[in-house]
């Protein structure tokens, strides 16, 4: 399988640093900012793995996970989430929602590769 | 002649029958087949007990002896019967909207629900009453020992056969008197067997008469000339007599107690009154239309001497008519026996509410408190009182040896019987009477009465002495009782009824001027006046239905019109009954008084619906009490409803405060939310790649530096998040101290224009008007370039124009100062005014520099300088005002 | 009466007569009284040789008993008259109210 993973995230430095860390283990890493147009952008690229932003300008990661599991070709697609808001109340929706796995901000890199790495082995 | 065997077991006979009726008016009543039972003719037949023997054997007798006079006992009771939508109406109203039982109970009842007047008009009634009972007795031996042939005569024992008539009445009353306790007192059995007299005695009368002018005297023509030739022949009433007899009769109609319980107590339906009104006056005439004719041939035919008081049988028996004359027998026997049932009846009842069941009920020391067996105890006192009243009507006649002529007692009676009247119809129609007017007048009528009525009766020289007749009492002159005041000369009667009742209504007035009568007086008083508005007419008034409909409005005083109706709506839905009321049933009574011990206490609800159900299983004295509890308790549930309304009002202003307190708390959550996200952000970022830094191997220097510069711009972010929270969190506090300076408005605008353009980002254009900038400014003039600072770097990092450009204009608007920043960048989304000013308010933050706290921030500062900070929607661009205090320009 | 006036004057006229009608039965037993205290002016037998010759007993009868039939008819009258209106009289009291 390819490794071709999209985050959707706002913040300019959270993308940096993710962008290092996937590219590094050979990830082909597409990045998209906007939430209202993020789910086209999944359905166009039919990425491997997506790593989504709890709180996205237009249109909130929850909402996009949610429609996302409502299609049939995408129930089984890999998504990390990640939140800055740190309430637990986020994780339960967010489990609701058919989250693959959820993280807090600020994360460790190790933990997001590790994360990632689960993702990927389960999906195969 | 027949034989006195014969004429026994033909009224025994007759007796039977009379059982039979009323049995079987019973049992009609109590399947509700009784319907017949109370038709306006029944109510009108009843009425007739009013003609008693008196009537049918005295009326002959007195008009042998006096002419015409004896009419006037008949013309009283026609003109008030005439004149029912007077008096009588508003009585059979007030009696049966508050279910008197009798003139005592009505009198009691009006008078605060006083026993005292109770017992003391029960007392007036028993020995104003008891001697016509005797009379009746008297009557019916006298009539038997007609038939006994002269020589035989001993073997009739007078004092045995009242003994025994009395006996049987004593029987027959007990029977169908007491046979249920119904909260009306109504008897059905009685009332028909009482109609049923009279329609015998009114027969057994026309008959004799139709015999004497068609048979003896060959047509009305002849009649008319033998009257005129006879020794009544002629025109000789006594004028006072005529007006005074009259009016004592009309009087005597409305307060004699036997009149009352047909009257009132068995009335059915008001409009029967309306029916007897000409229907009893039809009765009456028929009943007196034969009296004159027949004194005047027993007069003629009989020798000397003869008993006119017993013309209605010897004159048959002497024309050898024994038929007739056993059918006139009967008639008599009919009058007396319905008249001693009827007013034994409603005496037992006064005798038995009012004097028997308080004493009774004292003894037991458990006043209001009611328990299951008084029904019992109830019925036994009614019966024990009926015996006692026959017993001392039998012992009054056994004593007094029958003498006297029928018709003196009769109206003696009559005299006394009219002292009430005053008591009862000055409470139904003046609400000043008082109880203690009430007594006094009742009092001093009884005290004449007796005085000039009653034992001058006896004669002089038997109960009062000779010389109490003719020097007076106590040898006073003006004290003597047919001559009161020294006034000489009036008829005996006419100076005992214009005497008592002119005392009586005169200390009844008197005694009501200067007395006050106690709550509970006065609201009966006004509900006796006012009959006609607080009741509805009362048609087809059917027990159960009364029941019901009392229960409701008693139901309503207590727990208020809606809860009452909802609770019998809901009950009468349960049952599958149509409209408001159900029935009584006993599990809804249960209920009922449940629901009312709600509201005023188990002991109370129990007491007053016996009250309404049981009728007279409770005392006059349990009414007051419920009467005085009831204002008690009405005292205490006004308290509990205004501690209530203050409870309500607290626990409003509690809920208030709650809902504010929630909205802050949810607003704080909000809060404390965005600040973990505000704070996260770049603390993910700065642990991301410092942790870059220290695990890659062999990065370049430039993506070192790189990393590096992010990791501190991201500290300097999070410095400056918490800079704007602390500075927030101090002006929201209040607890900022405001550095008061004297400036110039130009200067603190350089200022902050030279502090933004500092910034890295220089691509912002700012046109000002130096020319308006002179304006001098006292207040905190650091604060204000910080608010400035914070609008040009807004404009600065926001503005997304090509040649973005930010326009400082300073303004004169209603005498205070303003400084509009104009940019000419996106107008901010309509959406999104409302929060342009709230913390974390960030509209289209992408490159994550802000917090979205200075807006905020600049709003605090200056509510604080005591300005304001406003928004406008441009067509192109966005427009920040900046009001300055009146002060400080 | 102009033509759309006749419906509300009927009933007008209607409940009129009833007050008239009850006024009446008011003023009936007024009317018994006065007629009856006639007989307190006739001339009798005890009041001695000047005054007039006493009634006849049978006038005095008759004039009695006619003044009665005729309170009697009137209170019947009256009572017929002032019926309410529906049902059959006051002897069906059960059929007004259910």
């Amino acid at each position: 399988m390819g490794k071709h993973v999209l985050l959707v995230e706002d913040e300019i430095n959270i993308i940096e640093a993710i962008r290092f860390l996937l590219s590094r283990e050979g990830w082909q890493v597409d990045t998209h900012s906007d939430g209202a147009t993020a789910l086209a952008m999944i359905r166009d690229m039919r990425p491997d793995l997506v790593v989504l932003d709890y709180m996205l300008p237009g249109k909130s990661g929850l909402d996009i996970l949610t429609e996302l599991r409502a299609d049939p070709e995408f129930t089984s697609l890999p998504v990390l989430m990640l939140t800055a808001r740190g309430q637990s109340r986020d994780r339960e929706m967010a489990e609701k929602a058919g989250v693959s796995r959820f993280m807090t901000k600020p994360f460790s890199n190790t933990e997001v590769m590790t994360a990632v790495r689960d993702l990927v082995q389960l999906a195969q | 002649m027949a034989s006195i065997n014969q004429l026994v077991a033909v009224s025994l006979g007759y007796v039977a029958f009379l059982f039979a009726i009323a049995f079987f008016a019973e049992r009609a009543a109590v399947r509700g087949r009784g319907g017949w039972l109370r038709s306006p003719l029944v109510y009108t037949l009843s009425l007739s007990i009013y003609c008693t023997a008196w009537t049918f054997y005295g009326a002959v007798g007195y008009a042998a002896r006096s002419g015409m006079e004896f009419v006037t006992i008949y013309l009283g009771p026609s003109l008030v019967m005439i004149g029912w939508w007077w008096a009588l109406r508003k009585l059979v109203r007030i009696g049966r909207v508050h279910r008197a039982t009798s003139v005592a109970d009505l009198i009691s009842a009006r008078y605060g629900k006083s026993n005292l007047l109770a017992s003391v008009v029960t007392v007036m009634a028993v020995i104003g009453v008891t001697p016509y009972i005797a009379l009746q007795l008297q009557s019916v031996t006298l009539s038997l020992s007609i038939f006994s042939p002269p020589e035989t005569a001993g073997s009739l024992n007078q004092f045995q056969a009242a003994f025994w008539v009395a006996f049987g009445l004593a029987i027959f009353t007990v029977l169908f008197g007491t046979r249920n306790l119904n909260a009306n007192e109504r008897h059905d059995g009685v009332v028909i067997a009482i109609a049923v007299e009279a329609v015998v005695k009114l027969v057994a009368l026309l008959a004799v008469g139709i015999f004497v002018v068609w048979g003896i005297a060959g047509g009305i023509g002849p009649m008319m000339d033998r009257i005129d030739s006879s020794p009544i022949g002629e025109w000789n009433m006594d004028r006072s007599r005529w007006v005074a007899l009259t009016a004592l009769s009309a009087a005597a109609f409305l307060a004699l107690p036997r009149m009352f319980q047909v009257m009132v107590v068995e009335n059915e339906d008001e409009r029967h009154l309306q029916i007897a009104s000409w229907a009893f006056p039809l009765y009456l005439m028929l009943m007196s239309l034969f009296v004159v004719p027949i004194a005047v041939i027993g007069l003629d035919l009989l020798p000397a001497g003869s008993n006119p008081d017993l013309f209605v049988l010897t004159v048959p028996l002497a024309e050898g008519r024994v038929g007739l004359a056993t059918l006139s027998f009967l008639g008599g026997f009919s009058s007396a026996t319905s008249m001693v049932i009827v007013a034994t009846l409603a005496l037992s009842t006064m005798v038995s509410n009012h004097v028997v069941m308080p004493v009774w009920l004292n003894a037991r020391a458990e006043g209001a408190q009611v328990s299951g067996d008084v029904r019992d105890v109830v019925i036994l006192s009614r019966r024990a009182s009926i015996l006692m009243i026959i017993g001392l009507g039998y012992l009054y006649y056994r004593f007094s040896g029958g003498g006297a002529a029928l018709a003196a007692i009769g109206l003696i009676s009559f005299v006394g019987v009219a002292q009430f009247l005053p008591a009862m119809f000055g409470g139904i129609f003046w609400r000043g009477a008082t109880r203690w007017g009430a007594l006094a007048g009742l009092l001093v009528g009884f005290a004449v009465w007796v005085f000039c009525s009653l034992l001058p009766s006896f004669g002089p020289g038997t109960v009062l002495s000779v010389a109490t007749f003719d020097g007076g009492l106590w040898g006073l002159g003006w004290l003597r009782p047919q001559a009161l005041f020294g006034i000489e000369g009036i008829d005996p009667t006419v100076h005992a009824v214009v005497w008592s009742l002119t005392l009586n209504i005169t200390a009844f007035v008197a005694v009501s001027l200067v007395t006050f009568p106690d709550p509970l007086e006065r609201l009966q008083g006004a509900q006796f006046v006012n009959v006609f508005d607080h009741s509805t007419q009362a048609r087809g008034w059917d027990a159960a239905l009364a029941t019901s409909e009392d229960l409701m409005i008693m139901s309503q005083r207590i727990l208020g019109a809606d809860e009452a109706q909802r609770l019998f709506r809901a009950e009468a839905n349960r049952q599958g009954m149509p409209g408001q009321l159900p029935e009584p049933t006993q599990g809804f009574l249960q209920h009922l008084e449940r629901e009312l011990a709600a509201s005023v206490g188990a002991a109370t609800a129990h007491a007053m619906i016996s009250q309404l159900v049981g009728g007279a299983s409770v005392s006059v004295q349990d009414l007051m009490a419920v009467a005085d509890e009831s204002a008690q308790i009405l005292e205490y549930s006004n308290q509990l409803e205004a501690k209530s309304a203050e409870l309500t009002q607290t626990a409003g202003k509690l809920r208030e405060a709650n809902e504010k307190l929630t909205a802050l708390s949810v607003q704080k959550d909000a809060f404390l939310s965005q600040i973990s996200h505000e704070l996260r952000t770049p603390m993910t970022s700065i642990r991301s790649f410092s942790e870059i830094l220290r695990d890659t191997e062999g990065l370049g220097q430039v993506e070192k530096t790189k990393y590096a510069s992010i990791i501190h711009g991201e500290a300097i972010r999070l410095t400056r998040l918490l800079d704007d929270l602390l500075d927030l969190s101090v002006l929201e506090n209040g607890q900022v101290n405001l550095n008061l300076e004297t400036g110039k408005l130009g200067d603190v605008l350089e200022q902050a224009v030279m502090a933004t353009q500092a910034g890295p980002s220089g691509a912002l254009t700012i046109r000002r008007r130096h020319v308006n900038e002179g304006v001098m400014l006292s207040t905190d003039l650091d604060r204000l370039s910080q608010v400035f600072i914070n609008l040009i770097s807004n404009a600065q990092k926001y503005c997304d124009a090509d040649a973005p450009r930010l326009d400082i204009d300073v303004r004169d608007g209603a005498g205070r100062t303003e400084v509009a920043f104009h940019d000419n960048g996106t107008p901010i989304a309509a959406e999104a005014h409302a929060l342009i000013f709230e913390k974390f308010a960030r509209l289209n933050d992408q490159d994550g520099s802000g917090a979205g706290l200075g807006l905020a921030i600049c709003r605090e500062i200056m509510t604080r300088l005591g300005g304001d900070i406003t928004y406008h929607a441009e067509a192109a661009g966005n427009t920040f005002v900046v009001h300055l205090p009146a002060q400080a320009a | 009466m102009t033509e759309q006036g006749p419906p509300p004057i009927f009933l007008e006229r209607r409940s009129y007569r009833r007050r008239r009608m009850m006024d009446a039965l008011r003023l009936l037993p007024v009317v018994g009284v006065l007629l009856w205290l006639l007989p307190m002016f006739w001339p009798k037998a005890s009041d001695g040789p000047a005054a007039p010759a006493p009634l006849a007993m049978s006038d005095a009868i008759v004039y009695v008993f006619c003044v009665w039939v005729a309170l009697i008819a009137g209170g019947a009258a009256l009572w017929w008259a002032l019926r309410p209106p529906n049902g059959d009289g006051p002897e069906d009291p059960a059929r007004e109210d259910r």
